[in-house]
């Protein structure tokens, strides 16, 4: 699978990660070495084969519905890089 | 205080031979000495590690005393410790102070470990010669021109030049292993699920694992007895019966199975490295274990499949450095998106970004059948490999690295060379095994570490068969030249 | 040209639990901002997701109460994008295997019921929120409800119009509120729906483009941005133009629906089992002690009291249309008062005092108690259904006001001792010899006019019924 310039401004664009025009043509060569070598993965049938996303076969535990946290913002707030009256302050978001 | 083990240090603490007060101070004094040429840590604080310390002292005063009681550890910077700086080795966390306590850090802290500092690391884990690290490279203390290996290369060269006398690593394809194989110490990486992930900066979240690293087994016994615990926090934390690792390690080993897999001794292992390996097999036999043929017909796609999960979950599990909450934010933007294209474009370094692209790339429309979910199968097939291989035999060992420390810089531009430093550790991770690597021998002046794998949850008996390895070498207790 | 429309819903349902998704941060609701911030819900490095059980257990009560497949073995997955109110840049969700399966809920329309289908409903978490605009050009992000627990209801495209579409809502309204999943509070936006609308001409098999109107969430609303929808997508198409998938925002101001500005590429989510969280199992055993906690369900309800209480399916369905009437009907029928009566004042007098003044059953001034007596009195001939209202009213605006001493003070008792009705009849039809003509020259009105008089004598107090019988007997002499 070869990477291109094309599938590099989409994927950059999905992970908000800006690139630049010399980054992205070297990007392209160390990227399309990376899918070559993944490519392995292909020589083999898998058809019949259930995926595996977890090491050990085991269930998810249930939490009981007691609420257990309290007001952090004096720990919280001032590690944000901006922050007005208790909210994160963030450029205009348009819908 | 330079040479004793864990268990000694335990005991002279316990005896007031001398204080976790003095005992800190001697450490720290060392990493002022030689913390320069080596960058093993990140960040160091005196007053909180010696108030801890001083606490220490307190509690055994009062004849509260616990095996780590006192004991300084090096932590590994992907912790988070509350009121320390926690950078995960990257300039996105420069400043981030955590306000809260990973289960790892709390476990030590509820024994009033000493938490001697924050060890250098590659950013985000993500790394095998600890030179992706934000804060520069970290040098092994047997050569300054090679690397530690990664990516919990501060702690391993913290331990190897004795900076620390243990500490933390994690282990998501290799981290503890391959740096404890470059550096000549021991190191774990338990059973996946067996140490709470809480807390512990996530990377490629099935398969991140923390252990101990520390010259010997036994250490590394002590270590995990108090590192391992069932926790609520994280899901995936196995509800395992709490054992004591240091129980078994003089149990004999005469019988023991041990399986040679033919794929870890192919082409790509390094003549030298293989001869040490095989002198350390030759010893087990004296020591009365039996060697078996075994196979992982899956090895080879262990590196494939890896480089699929890994960077998938890594891709998500980063999307939430994005400059609102904490950590880094870009100076100067027009808007929204410009904000998080700079944000994360200036705060990530290359390597991190190239893996959340693939990552980002393999989880995309009309890519995840193909890339993503054939990774999770091929997962099954490497994972069923061992449940065959271990019908067979007890354990299986083979080399931790196909090579000794490499030179700083000789692949750093070059992934595919650095990926390939992993091809022995991997296959473990993806399937959530045990495995140790342990100190056999010196190439060239440079550490050779053997690797022992285990079934699940078989913790206790690798670090047995690795202690009864020790009993009768010194590899282990080997310091570098020019260190002590 | 003639067009049909087909309309699919997705619902958001904020289920009543005390902490969030996936931490025990509260979930309360008009707190300061970020107070319920917990580590968790900011996303800090380092944290982890753990499943809230109450939250499961409201999933699994609503795929009982629509008859649905459980799975027994379900998936939380990542779904991935960039949000200031997502804290993760993921949101968790349920993606390929989600906790309940396909299921029904049947809705009520001109008088007939008619299936919509259940796709299938998960578990996932909520945003936080941006306040737009505040100062110079910024939002501020606001993560307290950032993890509030949330089902999402999808259907099949079952439904043919505006009109389904707000009874199928209001129907699954009053469902989660009556097994107790939700509080249903829309204006809190606990209970948000996403309708999917396309037209397509009628007969035709092929479906048109359909367009998503986000986050409705009053009916009324529902019923404006579907008509005006429908209206603009026929439109298009007749003037040739072509409809294109999209999102779409109503606006309530105007009663216009307007695609969304920010969406200039096609989002790809990235879906993938999330690692952090195991498969969810469901085992027999948690099935059946769910089922045991659920309250009768409203169907189960109907059936009984169409078979119990002879009601019609129409009237059954009308007084189980939410819990806190059915339990005001019941608990009228069990101080005697009969059903069908109880049914005719509860959605006849009774919703039409509560809708002017837009509130609910609970808060009726009037009690089942006092309105229970009040039908006790129709029945027992002590006042007539009219003298009835007018006690009911003077109770609406005095409910401490007690229905026998109303009665009284009103002077609204029936006659009802049948000579004194006779002497009152005798007395028309002694002044009234005309009409007793017009009558048996075959002129039926004669007839309710001589009731009106022997009524209008009696001060209304007579009681019609005995009056009519007498009359008749007398005539026919």
């Amino acid at each position: 699978m070869t990477i291109s310039q094309d599938d590099i401004k989409k994927i950059a664009y999905l992970a908000r990660i800006k690139i630049s025009q010399d980054e992205s043509i070297l990007l392209e060569k160390k990227l399309t070495g990376i899918m070559n070598l993944i490519d392995e993965m292909q020589k083999i049938d898998t058809d019949s084969i259930e995926p595996m996303s977890h090491a050990l076969d085991v269930n998810q535990p249930l939490r009981k519905d007691e609420v257990s946290e309290s007001d952090i913002r004096k720990k919280t707030m001032p590690l944000a890089p901006e922050a007005e009256d208790y909210l994160f302050m963030v450029p205009q978001v348009i819908e | 205080m330079l040479n004793l083990s864990l268990k000694q240090l335990s005991q002279n603490l316990n005896d007031k031979t001398f204080s976790s007060l003095e005992l800190t101070e001697f450490f720290l004094s060392r990493i002022k000495k030689y913390n320069k040429q080596l960058n093993a840590f990140i960040t160091i604080d005196e007053s909180s590690s010696l108030s801890m310390a001083k606490m220490a002292d307190d509690k055994i005063s009062k004849g509260e005393h616990k095996p780590l009681t006192g004991i300084p550890i090096a932590q590994k910077d992907i912790f988070c410790a509350e009121g320390w700086r926690t950078t995960c080795g990257s300039k996105m966390l420069e400043n981030f102070i955590a306000p809260y306590n990973a289960t790892v850090i709390q476990n030590f802290n509820d024994i009033d470990a000493v938490n001697l500092g924050k060890t250098n690391m590659d950013e985000f884990a993500m790394g095998s010669s600890n030179e992706t690290s934000y804060f520069g490279s970290v040098k092994n203390p047997w050569n300054l021109d090679c690397v530690p290996g990664g990516s919990s290369g501060g702690s391993a060269s913290a331990v190897a030049a004795r900076l620390a006398p243990a500490a933390t690593g994690t282990d998501t394809g290799g981290s503890i292993r391959q740096p404890a194989s470059l550096c000549g110490f021991t190191g774990l990486k338990p059973t996946y699920g067996l140490v709470s992930r809480y807390g512990m900066i996530a990377f490629a979240s099935s398969l991140d694992q923390a252990g101990p690293m520390a010259p010997s087994a036994e250490d590394c016994a002590m270590l995990l007895n108090s590192m391992a615990s069932h926790d609520h926090k994280d899901s995936t934390s196995i509800d395992h019966k709490k054992e004591d690792y240091t129980t078994n390690l003089n149990h004999p080993i005469q019988g023991l199975k041990i399986g040679i897999p033919k794929e870890f001794f192919g082409d790509g292992l390094n003549a030298s490295v293989q001869k040490i390996i095989e002198e350390a097999l030759d010893k087990y036999k004296k020591l009365g274990a039996e060697l078996v043929d075994i196979s992982l017909p899956n090895s080879d796609l262990a590196i494939p499949v890896y480089y699929v999960i890994a960077p998938a979950e890594a891709s998500s599990n980063l999307s939430r450095y994005d400059g609102v909450r904490y950590g880094y934010r870009t100076k100067e933007y027009d808007d929204l998106m410009d904000m998080y294209f700079k944000t994360r474009q200036e705060g990530f370094g290359e390597e991190v970004k190239r893996r959340i692209l693939i990552g980002t790339y393999v989880l995309s429309a009309g890519y995840y059948d193909a890339y993503y979910l054939k990774a999770q199968k091929i997962r099954r097939l490497i994972s069923n490999d061992f449940k065959q291989a271990f019908k067979k035999c007890d354990v299986i060992m083979g080399p931790s690295a196909p090579s000794v420390a490499f030179g700083s810089g000789e692949k750093k531009e070059d992934p595919l060379a650095m990926y390939l430093q992993d091809i022995y550790t991997i296959s473990t991770n993806l399937a959530g095994l045990p495995a140790m690597s342990i100190p056999a021998g010196l190439s060239n002046n440079l550490p050779v570490g053997l690797q022992l794998i285990g079934n699940y949850f078989e913790e206790g008996r690798l670090l047995n068969i690795a202690h009864q390895f020790q009993l009768s070498s010194d590899w282990h207790l080997k310091i570098p030249e020019g260190i002590s | 040209m003639d067009w049909d429309i087909v309309i699919g819903i997705e619902t958001h349902v904020q289920l009543k639990t005390k902490t969030k998704q996936f931490s025990g941060a509260s979930t309360s609701f008009g707190n300061e901002p970020n107070s319920q911030g917990c580590l968790v819900s900011l996303a800090y490095p380092g944290v982890l997701p753990v499943l809230n059980q109450e939250a499961v257990n409201c999933a699994i009560k609503f795929g009982l109460s629509i008859d649905a497949i459980i799975n027994r073995k379900s998936i939380f997955a990542r779904k991935n994008y960039f949000y200031p109110d997502l804290p993760k840049g993921y949101q968790i969700s349920q993606f390929e295997l989600p906790i309940v399966g396909e299921g029904k809920l049947s809705i009520l329309i001109d008088n007939h019921t008619k299936d919509v289908r259940i796709l299938r409903a998960h578990l996932e978490e909520d945003a936080g929120k941006s306040s737009h605009g505040l100062s110079h050009g910024k939002s501020g992000i606001d993560l307290n409800r950032a993890g509030t627990p949330l089902l999402e209801i999808v259907t099949e495209p079952d439904m043919s119009s505006a009109e389904e579409a707000v009874a199928y809502a209001k129907k699954l309204h009053d469902l989660v509120q009556w097994i107790g999943i939700c509080d249903g509070n829309m204006q809190e936006g606990n209970f948000r729906c996403d309708v999917n609308v396309s037209v397509k001409k009628k007969g035709s098999d092929v479906l048109g483009t359909r367009r998503e109107i986000k986050n409705l969430n009053s009916f009324k609303y529902i019923k404006q941005a579907i008509d005006y929808e429908v209206n603009w997508q026929i439109e298009t198409i007749e003037d040739g133009g072509l409809i294109e998938q999209s999102t779409i925002l109503f606006n309530p101001d105007t009663g216009e629906t307007k695609a969304m500005r920010s969406k200039e590429e096609a989002n790809d989510y990235r879906y993938f089992p999330d690692p952090d969280l195991l498969p969810l199992i469901v085992t027999e055993e948690d099935m059946l002690i769910i089922k045991d906690s659920l309250p009768e369900l409203p169907s189960e309800m109907q059936s009984r009291f169409v078979k119990d209480l002879g009601l019609s399916m129409y009237d059954a369905t009308e007084i189980t249309s939410n819990k806190d009437v059915a339990d005001y009907f019941i608990g009228m029928i069990n101080k005697g008062a009969s059903a069908k009566l109880s049914v005719n004042w509860i959605v006849v007098n009774l919703f039409s005092r509560l809708n002017d003044g837009e509130m609910s059953i609970l808060d009726s001034p009037v009690t089942f108690e006092k309105l229970a007596e009040l039908i006790l009195k129709i029945e027992d001939q002590t006042i007539s259904n009219n003298a009835a209202k007018k006690v009911f009213e003077v109770l609406w605006k005095n409910p401490e006001e007690s229905v026998e001493e109303l009665i009284e003070k009103m002077g609204l008792k029936q006659i009802s001792d049948s000579s004194e009705v006779e002497g009152l009849v005798d007395q028309i039809l002694d002044s009234n010899a005309n009409m007793i003509d017009e009558f048996k020259s075959g002129k039926e009105k004669a007839f309710n006019a001589l009731v009106g008089q022997v009524m209008k004598a009696s001060k209304g107090k007579a009681n019609p019924s005995q009056v009519n019988e007498i009359l008749k007997k007398k005539l026919s002499n």
